[in-house]
C-alpha cells in the first residue's frame, strides 16, 4: 500500500501543481491546458463517439498488421529454426532487409496502396515480422532435443512434427514474441497515422493540434498512453496466467 | 572464421544476389507496374546520380544530423537522469512507477504536442527525437543501478567512497551492458523519429525527399532513398555491436 502511495505521489502532485498554476495564471496556450480541461475534453470526445471510432480504426489496423506480419514471421521463424542450412542461406538476405526502418516504407506503401487501412496494415506487418521471426527461430532452436528425437522415433510427418511438437514446446516464447510485436504494432500504427494516414487516433490528435485545441490534443495523448499501457498490462497478465514462469525464461531479448 | 563458415557466408551472399536478380526479372517483365517497382538497375542508377549530380549526400547528412544530435542528447540526459534516480532508493520508489507507466506510450504521439510548442522547426525535431530515444537508456540505467551487486555497495561504504565515485567506479560499469543495449535500441527509435519529423515538418533529409519522390511518382529515387535508410540502419547497428564488443570485451574474461 505504501508503495502504491509513493507511486502515485509524483504524478498527483505534478498534476495538482499544474492545475493550480494554470488557473491562477489564466493559461491560454496552444500547447498546454489544465488537467481539468483535458479531462472534460476527453469526456466530450467519448460522448460524441469520435474517440471510439478513432480507437477502433487504430486498433483494427494494428491487430490486422500484427496478425499478418506475425504469421509470416512465425512461419519463417519455425522454418529457419528447424532447418539450419536454410537459415544460413537466408542470413544475408534477412540481415539486409531487417534494418530498413518500417516508416521508410511509408512512401512506397502510399503510392502502391493509397491512403487508408491497407497501407497502414502493410507497414505494421513489415514491422511485426522481425521480432516474431527472431524470437520464434530462437525458441524453436532451443527446444529440448529429446522431444525432437521422440518425433523422429514416432515417424511424424513434418506437418505433424510442427503441429504436435514444435509449436506446443515453443508456445510460451512465441507468445512473448507476439506480446512484444503487439506493442510495436500499436506504435507503428499511431506513427503512420500521425505522419500521413488520415484515420485513427494519430490523425485525430494531429487534427486537434492543427485546430489549436490543446485540451483535446492532450486528451488524445493521454488516451493513447492508456491504450499502450492497457495493451501491455493485459498481455503481461495473460502471459502470466497462461504460461506462468515458462514464459519468463529469456524474456529480456 | 573457420572455412565452412566462410563458405556458408558466400553461398548466403549468392542467395541474396539471386533475390536481387529475381527483383530485376520481375521489373523487366513488368509483372508489377514500373511506377511502383523500379528494377534494382534503375534504383542503383538513381542512387549514383543522386550522389554525383544531385543532393542525396546533403539529404543523407541532414537525416544523420537529426538522428545523431537527438540520440546524443538523449544518451547524455538519459544516463545522467537515470544515474540520479537510480542511485537513490527513495527517488527510485517515487519516480520509477511513473516512468514504467509512460514507457508503453507510443512516443510519436508526442509529435503534435511538440509541434504546438515549437512549431515545424529543427527544435521540434530535436525534442521529439531525444524524447523518444531517452526511454530505453533512462530505464536501462535505473534498472542497471538497482541491480548492482549489493556487496559492491558495502565495499564502497567501507572504502568511504563518495557518491560520485560510487556512480563512476561501481554503478556505471556494472550497468554498462544494460545501458549499451538501451543505446542500440534508441538508435533505431531515433532514425524512425527523424524520418517522421522530416516528413511532417518538411525538414531537409531523406524522410522528406522520399516522400517528395513518392508524391511525384519517381519510384527509382524513392527506392534509392529507402535503400539508403536501410544502409543507415544497418551501419549504425553494426557500429553499436562493435562498440559493445570493445567496451564489454573484458567481461567475457571475467564471466
Amino acid at each position: 500500500m505504501a508503495d502504491r502511495g509513493k507511486a502515485l505521489a509524483l504524478p498527483v502532485t505534478l498534476l495538482l501543481v499544474f492545475e493550480i498554476w494554470a488557473r491562477s495564471a489564466h493559461l491560454h496556450s496552444d500547447s498546454l491546458a489544465p488537467p481539468s480541461a483535458v479531462l472534460a475534453a476527453l469526456w466530450s470526445a467519448f460522448a460524441d463517439g469520435a474517440i471510439l471510432t478513432a480507437t477502433r480504426d487504430t486498433l483494427m489496423s494494428a491487430f490486422a498488421g500484427l496478425f499478418l506480419g506475425g504469421s509470416i514471421g512465425l512461419a519463417l521463424g519455425i522454418l529457419l529454426g528447424l532447418l539450419q542450412p536454410v537459415d544460413r542461406l537466408m542470413e544475408v538476405t534477412i540481415e539486409a532487409i531487417r534494418p530498413i526502418p518500417s516508416i521508410a516504407l511509408l512512401p512506397i506503401a502510399l503510392i502502391a496502396l493509397g491512403f487508408g487501412y491497407r497501407m497502414e496494415i502493410a507497414i505494421v506487418s513489415f514491422a511485426c515480422i522481425w521480432p516474431v521471426l527472431i524470437l520464434a527461430r530462437a525458441a524453436v532452436r532451443e527446444i529440448e532435443p529429446r522431444l525432437m528425437e521422440v518425433a523422429r522415433a514416432l515417424k511424424l510427418s513434418p506437418a505433424d512434427r510442427v503441429r504436435k511438437i514444435v509449436i506446443p514446446a515453443a508456445l510460451p516464447r512465441i507468445f512473448v514474441a507476439f506480446r512484444l510485436a503487439a506493442g510495436i504494432a500499436l506504435i507503428v500504427a499511431v506513427t503512420v497515422e500521425i505522419a500521413i494516414n488520415p484515420i485513427g487516433l494519430g490523425a485525430a490528435i494531429m487534427a486537434a493540434q492543427q485546430g489549436l485545441q490543446a485540451d483535446l490534443m492532450l486528451a488524445y495523448l493521454i488516451w493513447i498512453g492508456l491504450i499502450g499501457f492497457g495493451l501491455n498490462a493485459g498481455l503481461n497478465l495473460m502471459q502470466g496466467r497462461l504460461f506462468g514462469r515458462a514464459a519468463l525464461v529469456r524474456d529480456r531479448t | 572464421m573457420t572455412r565452412p563458415v566462410i563458405y556458408w557466408r558466400i553461398v548466403s551472399f549468392v542467395v541474396a544476389a539471386a533475390f536481387v536478380g529475381l527483383w530485376q526479372l520481375i521489373a523487366n517483365l513488368k509483372l508489377v507496374s514500373p511506377v511502383f517497382l523500379p528494377g534494382p538497375d534503375r534504383a542503383w542508377a538513381s542512387l549514383v546520380r543522386g550522389f554525383t549530380a544531385g543532393d542525396l549526400a546533403s539529404k543523407l547528412l541532414g537525416t544523420l544530423e537529426h538522428m545523431v544530435y537527438g540520440w546524443f542528447l538523449a544518451s547524455v540526459a538519459g544516463i545522467a537522469l537515470g544515474a540520479l534516480i537510480g542511485s537513490s532508493r527513495t527517488a527510485r520508489s517515487y519516480v520509477a512507477p511513473s516512468l514504467e507507466f509512460l514507457r508503453p506510450l507510443p512516443v510519436s504521439a508526442i509529435i503534435p504536442v511538440a509541434i504546438a510548442m515549437f512549431g515545424l522547426t529543427q527544435t521540434m525535431a530535436l525534442f521529439v527525437i531525444s524524447f523518444g530515444a531517452i526511454w530505453p537508456m533512462l530505464l536501462a540505467t535505473i534498472h542497471g543501478f538497482a541491480a548492482v551487486e549489493p556487496r559492491l555497495y558495502e565495499v564502497a561504504r567501507s572504502l568511504q567512497m563518495s557518491r560520485l565515485a560510487v556512480i563512476f567506479k561501481i554503478a556505471l560499469p556494472s550497468a554498462a551492458p544494460d545501458i549499451l543495449a538501451g543505446m542500440r535500441l534508441s538508435l533505431t527509435v531515433a532514425l524512425i523519429l527523424s524520418v517522421v519529423c522530416e516528413i511532417l515538418a518538411g525538414l531537409d533529409g531523406l524522410g522528406h525527399s522520399v516522400l517528395l519522390s513518392a508524391r511525384a511518382f519517381r519510384s527509382a529515387d524513392l527506392f534509392a532513398g529507402v535503400i539508403l535508410l536501410g544502409v543507415i540502419g544497418y551501419l549504425t547497428s553494426l557500429m553499436m555491436s562493435f562498440a559493445e564488443a570493445r567496451l564489454l570485451g573484458y567481461r567475457r574474461g571475467v564471466l
